[in-house]
Parts: structure tokens; sequence; C-alpha cells
């Protein structure tokens, strides 16, 4: 019965969001399609430049970037190797062997509790695998409410992405061993004398917390306290340079909370979309064959119309950085946050340059940095003279 | 960034081509270097996969492991790399010269020449780094024995990649940061990080802008990835089916045929990057050396020398962690040996003294009055102590009673005396001999141009620390005798 409840009441809350008028605007920005599913890297990628108007209102609506960069003539170079995949599935399958043993004996062994039988829940199985995104999240909240059972694995998560439920199929372990519920993410990059790449690990530190929060917010919909889910996110990798396991203990506290406060701003969609031109359209207009058939020129003038802030580390999580890194020519934020920063923040290499040589007259609030950047062009001068 | 740098990024935006940020070169440039373009299978924690090797531009060496997931085809790899490796750093162990020490009453021996191996990028060191690692644990008896050599190669190469941290030592050269030093570029770090792209901003094809010629660079098709990572899309497409094609192979003749198939691919791909490696040591080496630079090279020379004697002695490789004590006192060389290569880049190089005085720290200015036989008798001794007034258009003068050097006479040291306005007043020590009067040209003379700043050699004495077994309590105590680590007992830190 209150099984019952809840899905109407999720079913209602899924009902209000599709038909709101934001919603309305965004199927228009997106056109006739399914909206791109969000994942735990897309969801972990809008921390990266929050500022930008562009990614905001384009992951809003769910806009496949993929295909738009390619049809703007910029494809994204996200290539991912078979080598680095399947090295991925083969630590991963050893780890999940034999009732997920070897990954409980590593995890247990990291939080120092004795050995013993755990329960463990597989949704990604076969039979578990057919049912619809709710049903498997029904499941999981049914099984995250037993006392019994110890790990879940492939819990199906829901988090709001910009009002909308986004449903998460992540590749990770809920486990509840010693009290708490603990996220146990594992990955294929090795963890050499207790080091690891730090770039990897800052990304996986940002995936778990979308897990985390999750998992929180789940929580509170079962009436438990969100702290009993541990921000301390248990990151299984291969030990040095074979198969076995280390555990390392990440604390995502910061990163759940820079999460939050992402996905806070983006509920606040409907204000970027208020500044955006009536009927404005991303619409690929995808024939039979699922290519598209709207002129690249349009494409590139609806990109036009969002403002887009773009850094060099677009490139790193964003599709469309290639585009948006053309249109930024000339400007010095395309040369780096701290080449703008240290031209005294001058938008333009055009305008730092003029002040520099002084061409221009400074503006009232630019003769500090004018002054500076004129006695840095006269010392280059003179050293290169 | 300096806004020195920022602009110079600027004016290449501008003009689409690269802009010097240096005047000398900061690295020491062998003339016979061993360059080195490895190549790793993706996803694996270190899966050597080909590398061009080799000390003559028309003659690179490739390397080549057909089955990269295998053990001993990985250790077969390390041993050809060891025949490459040893016998060039045996080949720097001539002539030596003796070195006094402690006042002359000890001598020791450096070698005249050391080694240097020349990377396209960091990801180039770290793989050196990582091939150290694995190689220096390897037993040469036992379960899977390995060459005698890889062990030997794996304690050459941490030596070069730990030494590679020092600032300005030049054993282990990453050619994308020598070249960023010198060159700014009209693109951001993130683009700089690829060698090819780099070199093209620097130097284009006749006719061509910088800007152009980088642009063509990105396209991993034309121009493949400086390694180790490999193109994803040439994995799928190209490796990936071969490396099936080798383990499916029922023949020698039908694995040799692969093998062939192979090692064409990956020349392919890698010599392009040998080619740019070639063409950034040009242009490095085109730029007139820094002063300091042979000094430096001396200390590589010093550390090159004691860890061949190391090794001679039967000395163990390096080992896993350092303990408290030695990281503290690495951290504590590491800092000193930056403080000194900022101060050197400074005095050898107009360009890098001009960050300086763009902050404040260091000003130029002509020489207006010169006293240069000044002797101050206040003290119970006469010594001689030269005045002069500089007359400096910097806007920040220097603060009244700091000290400062200047990179025209290195020995001695400058007081500032007053500050009024533009005239600065400095009162000069050392440098001039014993007596009291001060040699030709030891003193500024007026209507010369000085520069002055305070970036000084502080002189310190080194810090000391305690041996091993007295580690202090705050650091750990004394470390239990080393063992393998518990499973598990591992953590990641400082993410973010």
């Amino acid at each position: 019965m209150a099984v019952a409840a809840r899905q109407e009441s999720t079913r209602q809350a899924i009902l209000a969001a599709v038909t709101s008028p934001v919603a309305d605007r965004l199927r228009t920005l997106r056109g006739p399609v399914a909206p791109r599913r969000h994942n735990a890297r897309t969801i972990a990628a809008l921390t990266a430049n929050p500022g930008c108007d562009r990614r905001a209102v384009l992951d809003a609506a769910g806009v496949d970037k993929v295909l738009l960069a390619e049809q703007v003539g910029h494809p994204a170079r996200f290539g991912q190797s078979p080598f680095a995949i399947s090295r991925g599935v083969t630590f991963e399958s050893g780890l999940k062997a034999d009732g997920h043993r070897a990954l409980l004996a590593a995890v247990r062994e990291r939080l120092g509790l004795a050995e013993g039988p755990a329960a463990v829940l597989d949704l990604g199985r076969s039979e578990a695998a057919q049912l619809s995104n709710e049903e498997r999240h029904e499941r999981t909240r049914q099984a995250l409410s037993r006392a019994d059972v110890a790990v879940i694995d492939h819990p199906m998560l829901r988090v709001e992405v910009a009002g909308q439920p986004v449903y998460l199929e992540p590749d990770l372990v809920a486990a509840r061993l010693d009290g708490q519920l603990r996220v146990v993410e594992i990955k294929s990059f090795p963890i050499i004398d207790g080091r690891a790449d730090q770039a990897k690990v800052a990304a996986a530190a940002m995936q778990a917390a979308v897990y985390v929060l999750a998992l929180r917010q789940l929580h509170r919909q079962l009436g438990r306290p969100a702290a009993d889910v541990s921000a301390d996110v248990l990151l299984v990798c291969p030990r040095d340079f074979g198969n076995q396991p280390a555990v390392a203990v990440l604390d995502t506290r910061r990163q759940v909370a820079v999460l939050s406060r992402q996905l806070a701003r983006m509920t606040r969609i409907a204000d970027l979309l208020d500044r955006l031109p009536e009927g404005l359209s991303f619409d690929l207009a995808l024939d039979a064959d699922g290519v598209s058939t709207r002129p690249a020129g349009e494409l590139a003038g609806a990109l036009a119309a969002t403002s887009a802030r773009y850094v060099p580390e677009c490139r790193a999580s964003c599709e469309l950085a290639l585009h948006c890194r053309t249109e930024a020519r000339g400007s010095t934020g395309a040369l780096g946050a701290s080449v703008r920063e240290a031209l005294g923040g001058a938008a333009d290499v055009a305008t730092a340059l003029a002040l520099a040589e002084g061409r221009v007259k400074p503006g009232p609030h630019e003769q500090e940095s004018a002054r500076l950047l004129r006695h840095a062009a006269r010392l280059r001068a003179e050293a290169l003279a | 960034m300096s806004v020195l740098v920022a602009l110079a990024r600027a004016q290449a935006a501008a003009s689409g081509f690269a802009q010097p940020v240096a005047t000398v070169r900061h690295v020491r440039l062998h003339p016979r270097p061993l360059v080195f373009v490895p190549l790793a299978l993706a996803g694996e924690a270190h899966a050597p996969l080909a590398a061009l090797v080799g000390e003559d531009r028309d003659a690179p060496r490739l390397l080549l492991v057909a089955q990269p997931r295998d053990r001993s085809r990985r250790l077969a790899f390390a041993a050809e790399l060891a025949d490459i490796v040893l016998p060039y750093l045996d080949a720097r162990r001539g002539d030596v010269e003796i070195i006094p020490v402690d006042r002359g009453r000890e001598i020791r021996q450096r070698y005249l020449d050391a080694p240097q191996l020349v990377v396209p990028n960091p990801a180039g060191m770290e793989f050196v780094r990582l091939l150290g690692r694995w190689l220096r644990f390897r037993r040469v008896d036992g379960e899977h024995p390995a060459p005698p050599q890889v062990p030997r190669l794996g304690c050459w190469l941490t030596f070069l990649a730990d030494r590679a941290e020092l600032p300005g030592s030049s054993l282990l050269v990453a050619l994308t940061e020598a070249l960023g030093t010198h060159w700014a570029t009209g693109q951001s770090v993130v683009e700089d990080a690829h060698l090819a792209s780099l070199v093209a901003w620097i130097d284009p094809p006749e006719g061509r802008t910088g800007a152009g010629a980088a642009a063509a660079t990105e396209d991993p098709s034309v121009c493949p990835p400086a390694g180790p990572a490999t193109d994803p899309d040439f994995d799928r497409v190209v490796l990936a089916p071969l490396i099936a094609d080798h383990s499916r192979a029922a023949t020698d003749a039908a694995r040799t045929a692969v093998e062939r198939r192979l090692a064409d691919v990956l020349r392919a791909q890698l010599e392009p990057t040998w080619q740019s490696v070639w063409q950034a040591l040009d242009l490095l080496r085109a730029l007139p050396e820094a002063a300091s630079t042979s000094e430096r090279w001396a200390h590589d020379r010093d550390a090159f020398s004691d860890y061949a004697a190391h090794l001679d002695a039967g000395g163990a490789p390096q080992p896993r962690h350092d303990s408290a004590v030695a990281a503290a006192a690495r951290l504590h060389r590491l800092e000193r040996a930056a403080a000194a290569f900022e101060r050197q880049r400074a005095y050898d190089d107009p360009m890098v003294m001009a960050e300086h005085r763009l902050t404040g720290e260091a000003f130029a200015g002509l020489v207006t009055l010169a006293a240069p036989d000044r002797v101050d008798d206040s003290g119970r001794r006469p010594v001689l102590r030269p005045r002069i007034m500089v007359r400096s258009d910097d806007p920040i003068p220097p603060a009244v009673g700091a000290t400062l050097g200047s990179p025209a006479r290195r020995a001695q040291k400058a007081r500032v005396v007053s500050v009024d306005g533009a005239d600065i007043l400095l009162e000069l020590s050392g440098g001039m001999g014993r007596g009291l009067s001060a040699p030709e040209g030891s003193v500024p003379a007026v209507g010369e141009r000085v520069v002055y700043t305070t970036v000084v050699d502080a002189f310190a004495p080194s810090a000391t620390f305690p041996p091993v077994d007295q580690t202090p309590w705050t650091h750990g105590g004394p470390p239990a005798p080393p063992s393998e680590p518990a499973a598990g007992a591992l953590a990641v830190g400082g993410q973010g």
C-alpha cells in the first residue's frame, strides 16, 4: 500500500515537472526527440564552469551535444580506447565474481571489519535490467529499507536536474557494512605506492559525490537521516601494477556541497530561459537514419544566441568546447583564466594590447591595470632590444 | 602567470607567432642527448607498447611490445631498452675532475660528463618514473626472473625521474616544459601540452602562421598525439585488430608478419613526434646558453657521479616511500634548488629580470653620481664602502635598508641608503678586493646603466636532519623495518 502511494506521488512529481512552462520551453529547445540522459559523469561535469549559460541551457534541455557539435563542424574528441574499456571490465568482474567476494574482502579490510557473510542484491542482473527505470528505482528503495541487504549493486538512483528527474544507473555498489551506507566506486586506474593520478581521483570523487547526493535524497524520502549516507567514499582501484584491489577513502564533502549548489542553480533555469529569444531551438531535425538535416549555419546562429563562457578547461568536459573555442578566438579567456587575470581582466586580446601600447585611453576602472600593462610592454621591448 | 608572460601570449595571439619570454637558454643541452619517445597501452597501469629511442636523429631504434599485456614481453622490452640506455649512461663515465671538499681536507671525484634523457612531455617523464618503479624491484632469480640489466635500468630511470623534480636540473628534460619557459604561444597551456602544436607556433613551415600550423596539428589522424597515451581511434581501428591478429596467429611466420605490420603502424604514430623532438632541440640550441647553466650542470654531474658510485657499491634500489627524514631532506633540497634557479634565471636573463622589475623586486637606472673610493672609518677598522646614486624610471622604488644584488657584479652587495623620488642612493660592499681603493670597473661609473634586485643569494647553510633512527615523534618516530604494506592500507590524499 505504502509502495503504491509512493509510486503515485513520484508519478505526480514527474507529471508536474514535464508539464510546466519551463518543460515546454526546454522541449522547444530540444526539438521532438527524447532528452539526452544524464549520467554521473555529465552531472559531475555541470560543476565545471558553472558560469556558462549556454551549457546550463543545453544540459537542462537535454540537447544531444555530441551531435550538435558534429553538425556545427567541431566534433568533440572524447573517444575511449577499447583497451581501457576492456581493462575496466576485467578488473571489475574479478572483484564481483563469486558474490562480490574480493570486493567485500578488500572493503572490509580497509574499514577494519571482520569477515562474514553479506547479502548482495544485484539490480543490474538481466531480469532486473528488463524493468523500467521507475521500477528499478523503486526496488532500490525497497532494498535500502530492508535491514538484511548489506550490499546493493547497480542501484537505480534519481536526482533532479533543472527540475527534471534524472535516473542514474551508476556502476557502483552501495554497501552497509558498519551501520553507514557507503558508496563504493570501482575505477581501473592504478594506485601505485599510495599515489594515483590526481585528475582521475578528482573526477572519481566528483562522480561519487553525485551518488552520495542521490542516496541521501533517497534516505530522506525513507524518513532516515541523510547523514547515514557517508560522504567518505570508498575508491577501489588496482594496486600497483597488478590486479589486486587497493581501497582508498575519499572525503567528498566538498564535492557534495559544490554539486548541491550547482543543482540548486539549475532549478533556476527559468531565468536563463527568459533571456533567450522566442522560438530558439536546437532541433537537429534528424532524418530516418539519425542524421541531422538542420543547416550548420542555422545551428551555429542558435548557439550564438546563448552566451557561453569558454575557458580552456572546457575541453576536458564539454562536447561543444571546440565550437566555443572558435567563437572565443581573440578573447583573453581563451588563453586561460590566469592570462586574462594577469592582463587586468581585459576581455579581448586587442583591447589588452591597445592598453599596453597606449593606443587607447583607459576607462576609469582600467587606470591601474593599464599602467601596469604599459610598463610591462616597455620592459618587454627593452629586454628584447 | 606573470603580467609579462601574459602580455607575450596576447602578442602571440595577435601576431599568430610565438613570442620569446627568455633571451637565453636556461636548460643545458647535451651534445648527444638520448631521445626517448614512448607509447603505452591505454587502460593498463603501465604497459609499454612501443618507443623510438636513440642518439641519432636519422636512425631511431623502434622497440615494440606485440602483446602489451604479457608480462614477459614487457620485460623483454625493458631488457632491450636497458641495452640502449645503460651503455649510453656508461659512456658518460669517462674523465673525472677532482673537487676539494671540506676546505681541501678531502677530495671527491666527479665525471666531466653526465647523461641527458629527452622526452616529449611531462607525461613522458611520468612514463620514465613508472617504468623505473616497475623495474627496480624486479628479481633476477625466482619465479619470473628478469634479465640482470633490468633492475639496474629501473634504478637509473628512477634516479632520472627523481632528479627531474629538481628545478633547473637537465638530466631528464621534457620538451614542452623547456619550450614553454622560453616562448609564449597565442593559445592556452592546455593546447601547449601538445608538442607538435607548440613547435608549430614557434617554428611554422615557410609561408604559414604559427597559429595556422598549430591548428593543423590538432587532428590526431593527421598529427598523432605525442604519447605516451595513444589516440583512442587509432587503438580501435588499427591497433586492437592487429593485436588480436597477433594473438590468433598460429605460426611463427604469421606472427612475424603481424609484428611487421604492428611495427609499421606504430612507427608511423611515433615518427612525427620524433621529428618534433629534434626540431624542438634545434630551436632551443639556437638560443645562447645562460651563464648559470654550467653551475647547475655541475650539480647534475655530482648527482650522476654519486649515484653511479652508489650502484657500483651494490647499493639498494630507491625505496617505495621516502622515510620522514628523507622526505624532509628532499623537500629542503627542492626548495633551495627552486630559489637558486629563480635567482640564477633573473641574473642571467634580462627578460626574467624584467618580471622582477614589474613587481618592484628590481629596478634599472643610470648611475648619476659615484664615490668609488669612499671609506667608512666609523668602525674599528676602516672599510671600503663606495656609494653610487642611481636614477630609475621604474615605478616601485626599493625599501631603504634593503640588500640588493646586481647581475653585472654578482659578488657585490648594495644596501639602499636613501630614496628620494627617482634617485636611489646605494652603498656597495664586496667584490672589490681587500684594499681601500676600488679596482677599475669594480664600482659602476657615472653614466653606466645598472640593474639591482632584492632577489639575492641570502646564504643559508643547509639544514641538518637527524639520522633515520632518531626520527622525532612529531614525524612518526623511527620507522619500522621495511616490509610490504598490507593490502588496502593505501590512501589517496589531496584530491581536487
